[in-house]
């Protein structure tokens, strides 16, 4: 009995070892970027690279910052923040309608889509780009909002998630009682489907919306003025500076990434529902 | 009826920035563009009122010989080479160090495992761009606390140099997607129902065989789709050697082959240039992603069996 135990605790010290090991391996590189930014490039190599220097620059890397992307960086925030959220709440919207069509009406075609829905799952989406520039070139539609929202809307991976939630959490009993009582397709859509759809459409919004701001491909394509460039776009013109303020540059991805974190910590059972169905479905 | 006016909205977005591109690069890699000179402008008499740059490129048809060059270019060749070299190392390593953090997190050796659960898929949340610069500086020996550390052990890395710049980059890829993997395991794990326990334990089970006759067999399905998905991934591997041949220009404009697709695309560094040979190059490793990963199930399914 005390032997059993004794292997217990050890295993369970050990296995807190390896697991806070690990932890550190995924949580200082975003540590070092808040210290790094609160640095002068002086201090970045002669202070402690574990803890602040004695002198905290955040405020003068800050105004280089700004200075330096010739006041466009909020701007540049402002539109990954448009883009994200704009590709998210359409592309949401289009593949929840998509998938509950696919889950709950039987119509010719919709055996091609499921086909067509899950290739695309599997569809090398950066390989694409290059297509779809030479056509939205050819529309005219290059360095616009639409070359980026657009593309970023369709979701093929949100139609499977927006199919599997409509056939599992919308009644068809419900949808029949409602047509009985007269109600327009449209309106059970709307008023019904939606709404038990919320946390559902949620998840779909995440994962759109997370892949429209990380997307960094597209945008370099797609646009050339500086006042249409996202965040990540941005940065990485920045990172090309002969001899940046390094503390400035990690200031701004700091900055660019907030976000992004902020909604990933606050909303992340969201995300474990839809890695979960992705997981289980597929 | 009602069923297609719900699709509708999808598919047409659908056909326009899947469909019509495919077909349109299909097309496209039939011809190549010519910087050629505009009659009109030969004449200085007439002027010329438009200076964009497109107006002056003509494309001419060239039957196979996009895709003949891609076959036979070096740059090419030696780029798939790099970014299969980094999937046989990495996606095992990633999908393998994925399935063991999910194992120990649902192991319950430990109760509280929120701090790690989300500790590790934080990483997915920076973008792959950021994620490079940052770790780009992390490896420049004068900024980085990682080459302070190796230094009291007397070891000076180069984690730029031409042996080891696969390995910087396919860490900083490791750490971007190995949380979002495990989280993918984990949400499998606890979908095995609890009686396999319970029957394991009645025959005798102990932990290790619990996991490697159970779990690691149960999560078989979802490790087929992150192996897959990683594999295309790696395909297109873009913006980690992008990022990193800022600091670094021996590496080019075609380390890989999306790098060199881009940078046929957009022109100025490599010969023949345009849309035309860089839909080429968008096509065949379309195909080749298509192989690999065609490859990978029928390997899968005669270990199966």
């Amino acid at each position: 009995m005390s032997a059993a135990l004794r292997t217990r605790r050890s295993t369970k010290v050990l296995t807190i070892i390896v697991l806070s090991v690990v932890l550190i391996y995924f949580l200082f590189p975003i540590y070092w970027l808040l210290l790094a930014s609160t640095k002068s490039n002086a201090a970045m190599t002669t202070s402690n690279g574990f803890w602040f220097a004695d002198e905290f620059r955040l405020k003068e890397n800050y105004e280089t910052l700004i200075g330096w992307t010739r006041g466009f960086f909020w701007r540049w925030v402002g539109n990954s923040v448009l883009y994200s959220t704009a590709a998210g709440a359409v592309g949401t919207l289009i593949s929840v309608s998509a998938g509950y069509a696919i889950a709950k009406f039987r119509f010719p075609g919709r055996a091609a889509s499921v086909g067509i829905i899950s290739a695309g799952l599997l569809l090398p989406i950066a390989l694409l780009t290059i297509p779809m520039f030479i056509v939205f070139h050819s529309l005219g539609l290059t360095d616009t909002i639409w070359a980026i929202i657009l593309p970023s809307c369709v979701s093929p991976f949100g139609v499977f998630l927006g199919m599997i939630y409509a056939d599992s959490s919308v009644p068809t009993e419900l949808i029949e009682a409602a047509r009985i009582d007269g109600a327009s397709e449209l309106r059970i859509f709307a008023d019904m489907v939606l709404r038990l759809l919320a946390p559902a459409m949620v998840t779909i919004f995440l994962f759109i919306f997370v892949a429209t701001w990380n997307n960094f491909l597209l945008p370099l394509m797609m646009l050339n003025s500086d006042a249409l460039k996202p965040i990540t776009l941005g940065l990485y013109g920045m990172m090309s500076y002969f001899d940046p303020t390094y503390g400035a540059v990690m200031q701004g991805a700091l900055l660019g990434v907030l976000p992004l974190i902020v909604l990933f910590l606050g909303l992340q059972r969201f995300w474990q529902a839809g890695l979960a169905a992705g997981a289980v479905k597929g | 009826m009602v069923g297609w006016a719900f699709m509708a909205p999808f598919a047409l977005l659908f056909l326009l920035v899947f469909i019509v591109p495919i077909l349109a690069s299909v097309k496209e890699s039939f011809f190549r563009q010519v910087a050629a000179i505009d009659e009109e402008c030969a004449n200085p008499l007439y002027g010329c009122t438009t200076g964009s740059a497109d107006e002056v490129v003509t494309s001419s048809f060239v039957g196979w010989d996009n895709f003949l060059y891609v076959l036979t270019s070096e740059m090419f060749w030696s780029g798939v080479g790099r970014v299969m070299l980094f999937g046989a190392v990495q996606v095992p390593v990633m999908i393998i160090a994925s399935l063991f953090l999910a194992i120990l997190i649902d192991s319950t050796i430990i109760k509280r495992v929120t701090v790690f659960r989300l500790g590790y898929f934080l990483p997915f949340a920076i973008p792959g761009v950021i994620a490079a610069l940052v770790w780009t500086y992390l490896y420049t020996p004068e900024l980085s606390p990682i080459s302070d550390v190796l230094g009291w052990f007397g070891l000076e890395v180069d984690f730029f140099s031409t042996n080891l710049m696969l390995w910087s980059m396919a860490n900083i890829t490791t750490w971007t997607f190995t949380g979002y993997n495990m989280l993918i395991f984990l949400a499998a794990l606890q979908a095995i129902p609890g009686e396999l326990y319970e029957a394991a334990r009645i025959d005798g089970a102990n932990a290790w065989q619990v996991a490697t006759r159970i779990k690691v067999p149960m999560v078989r399905g979802a490790a087929m789709l992150a192996v897959l998905l990683s594999i295309i991934g790696t395909v297109q591997l873009f913006n980690e050697p992008t990022v990193l041949a800022v600091r670094n220009g021996w590496m080019g404009p075609g380390y890989t082959p999306m790098m060199m697709a881009y940078n046929t695309a957009i022109g100025g560094q490599i010969s023949p240039s345009g849309v035309g040979p860089a839909s080429a190059i968008s096509l065949v490793m379309a195909v080749l992603a298509g192989l690999l990963a065609l490859v990978y199930m029928l390997v899968q399914r005669r270990l199966a069996k």
